[in-house]
């Protein structure tokens, strides 16, 4: 903090004998807008404890210490709001409305000290930074809560695509665990007899790491294929990832593998019988 | 030994999701290391491996995930994972290809080792196992 302890002495004082006083106005206005997401009690408890440890921070045997704490009370604070889906500027504000209770207790104290100017100048930088301390924390929690959600997002889609008639491709994403796996056997299972297919490829261009669970997974699903008739081909397995399988020490046995997923489907259509002819230019 | 730990996880094993954390995890700290794709890529699975054999069979646990530098500066990964389940009688059939209790391939252990540079399994029956993975950048 930059204020020194000592400074804010007259401050400090007036919120330590009208704490009832203070704490209740700061609740009414830091509450005006709560909508239910909170109750007025939980706020001003959690004021409460805000207060306290900011008059020792401010002015304590222990300041050092009473700042980290009140830091570390306020980060949490934000980061509940920020899941009780407050905007960081409804959890800022609630901060900065410590500022107008002071200036409020000042002034109906009708003191005229001589430093009190210096005073709440210093005192109202203090709740600043506070106040932009919430900010940042609500900001880092929304980050995490949407690079979790992107994690799952891409550990979700799993979408059977037709390349060709009798041909369709699961191209797999991120990481493949026993519960998506099964969802991405039952929908390939199920687009090959939708579409009455007779080969399917299974590119795992996407797929950051192949361990024996995850190749066991895909043995599973193309045994299973095989079983209604249809052939699968694995493609896009990338030169990290075969150099991986072969020290786990993974056979594919005789399941066709092609480089990618192009190869794959040029493989299949020759299977198919389909011949691709290109047409002479001119 | 006087390495010098830079970077420090310790991830608790209880869930798949767990897994997926753990090698987002071991990725940042091989990407610390300067470990090319091919060996971010193998410390990754064995770290998948692993993670799974604690879920599986010992019932969940603990990873340790720390950056190394050796006394003559190279830089690696060196991953603990510990749980307190039943341990393993015969370690050497355990590291055995093909050998499994489970309904696995038998090939997470023995691959896990070959996967990584240094590999050390401590086992007690009936208190639980660990294994210490190291694998250098080269």
């Amino acid at each position: 903090m930059t204020t020194q302890p000592g400074e804010q002495t007259h401050i400090v004082e007036l919120l330590r004998s009208r704490r009832e006083t203070a704490l209740d106005r700061w609740t009414e206005l830091a509450g005006a807008e709560l909508r239910g997401r909170l109750s007025r009690g939980e706020l001003r408890g959690e004021l409460d404890d805000l207060l306290s440890l900011m008059l020792r921070a401010l002015d304590g045997p222990d300041a050092e210490a009473a700042h980290d704490e009140l830091t570390a009370a306020l980060s949490e604070m934000s980061r509940r709001r920020a899941r009780q889906a407050f905007t960081p500027t409804e959890t800022a504000f609630g901060v900065f409305a410590l500022k107008q209770v002071v200036y409020e207790l000042v002034t109906e104290s009708g003191s005229n000290r001589p430093r009190l100017t210096e005073e709440l100048m210093a005192f109202s930088h203090t709740v600043d930074e506070l106040g932009l301390l919430t900010f940042e924390t609500y900001a880092a929690t929304r980050e995490q809560v949407i690079s979790d959600q992107a994690e799952q997002l891409l550990e979700l889609s799993t979408p059977v695509v037709k390349l060709w008639e009798g041909i369709v491709a699961v191209p797999l994403v991120g990481t493949l665990d026993s519960a998506r796996t099964q969802v991405v056997m039952e929908t390939l299972l199920q687009t090959l007899v939708d579409t009455g297919s007779l080969y399917a490829v299974i590119d795992i261009t996407g797929v950051a790491a192949v361990d024996t669970e995850v190749a066991q997974h895909l043995m599973k699903t193309i045994k299973a294929a095989r079983l209604m008739g249809a052939e699968c081909v694995i493609s896009g397995i990338r030169p990290q990832i075969a150099q991986t399988m072969v020290a786990l020490g993974i056979e594919f046995g005789d399941i066709v593998s092609k480089a990618s997923l192009a190869d794959a489907l040029e493989y299949l259509l020759a299977r198919s019988g389909v011949r691709i002819v290109r047409e002479e230019a001119g | 030994m006087t390495d010098a730990h830079e970077i420090r996880h310790e991830i608790r094993i209880a869930t798949g999701d767990d897994i997926v954390r753990i090698r987002r995890a071991v990725r940042t700290v091989a990407c610390a290391a300067r470990m090319s794709l091919v060996d971010r890529t193998k410390l990754v699975t064995a770290a998948s491996e692993l993670a799974r054999n604690v879920i599986g069979h010992g019932g969940g646990g603990t990873v340790r995930i720390e950056r190394l530098i050796s006394p003559s500066g190279v830089s690696g990964v060196r991953m603990v994972f510990e749980d307190a389940g039943p341990g393993i009688p015969d370690v050497r059939l355990a590291l055995t290809d093909g050998w499994s209790t489970g309904q696995g391939l038998g090939l997470g252990l023995p691959g896990a080792r070959r996967l990584v540079d240094e590999f050390d399994l401590q086992t007690v029956v009936g208190e639980g196992t660990r294994v210490t993975v190291t694998k250098w950048t080269r």
